[in-house]
């Protein structure tokens, strides 16, 4: 009976602990061949907008953007969440998920007002993401100066 | 800029990675980000993240490690011009696409569709 007094964080370590590691493997799989594929599909419009003489760091960053609103889209659809059950990491990883991050709980608080709602919920994830980027490239701009590495 | 092959290999690679780190420790999908964003801009204060692009393309652009590039990018390149002041103009020098993309794409996408129940 012991048991019963565990606290949710131990009891979702007691089940990853006892989850067979046949799941895991294909959990991987699984995410390896949807992230992949999703590679492949901003690999496409790269290679698309550069037949239109768009340089080729423009036109990755055009194709980042794709993935963006392609990610943003199917979650405003309500397909990306279906994807994500299947795929795991290999639909949170990809910029599509990061796109799933912000459009996901600003439509979810969208009742609570546009400000304190969509605007403030959009960056839940989003919000934490910038904050650590920025700090990290940050301090790395810093060890280079101070370094001149 | 690399090819289908070689971003299916290494996109799908860093994503698998990624399912290990949930599967294998209590942390979230938003820890993961995080983590990936950082280890993105640790590798390209290292100079690898070009390399990479190089070889695998979309493979390396599109899992979010790339927006930890872009922004350390920009950082480098503008600290290497203006010094100190260029620590905080670069941060969005390259990033600002894919930020700015992203909260105005986000923004029109949650306007215009409802949650479904």
């Amino acid at each position: 009976m012991k048991n019963i007094n565990k606290t949710a964080d131990e009891y979702q370590k007691i089940v990853k602990q006892n989850r067979p590691a046949i799941t895991k493997t294909k959990n991987f799989i699984k995410a390896y061949v949807v992230g992949g594929f999703i590679c492949v599909i901003g690999q496409g419009f790269w290679h698309f907008y550069m037949l239109f003489n768009i340089s080729q760091d423009n036109a990755g960053a055009l194709s980042t953007i794709t993935m963006i609103f392609l990610g943003g889209l199917l979650t405003g659809l309500g397909i990306y969440d279906e994807i994500g059950q299947f795929a795991g990491a290999g639909s949170i990883v990809p910029v599509t998920g990061f796109a799933n991050a912000m459009v996901s709980p600003a439509l979810e608080f969208k009742q609570e007002g546009l400000i304190l709602g969509l605007g403030a919920k959009m960056f839940i994830v989003a919000g934490p993401v910038l904050v650590y980027g920025m700090v990290s490239a940050f301090i790395i701009g810093v060890l280079k100066v101070v370094f001149k590495g | 800029m690399g090819n289908f092959l070689t971003a299916f290999l290494v996109g799908g690679l860093i994503c698998a990675l990624g399912q290990v780190f949930l599967d294998n420790t209590k942390y979230t999908p938003a820890h993961l980000l995080v983590g990936l964003v950082v280890l993105g801009s640790i590798v390209t204060g290292l100079g690898w993240y070009e390399p990479l692009i190089k070889f695998a393309g979309a493979g390396v652009t599109i899992p979010v490690s790339n927006f930890g590039n872009t922004l350390a990018k920009g950082v480098l390149m503008e600290a290497n011009r203006d010094g100190l002041l260029g620590l905080f103009k670069g941060l969005l020098e390259v990033a600002s696409a894919g930020v700015g993309a992203s909260v105005i794409i986000a923004f029109f996408i949650a306007i215009l569709f409802n949650p479904k129940v």
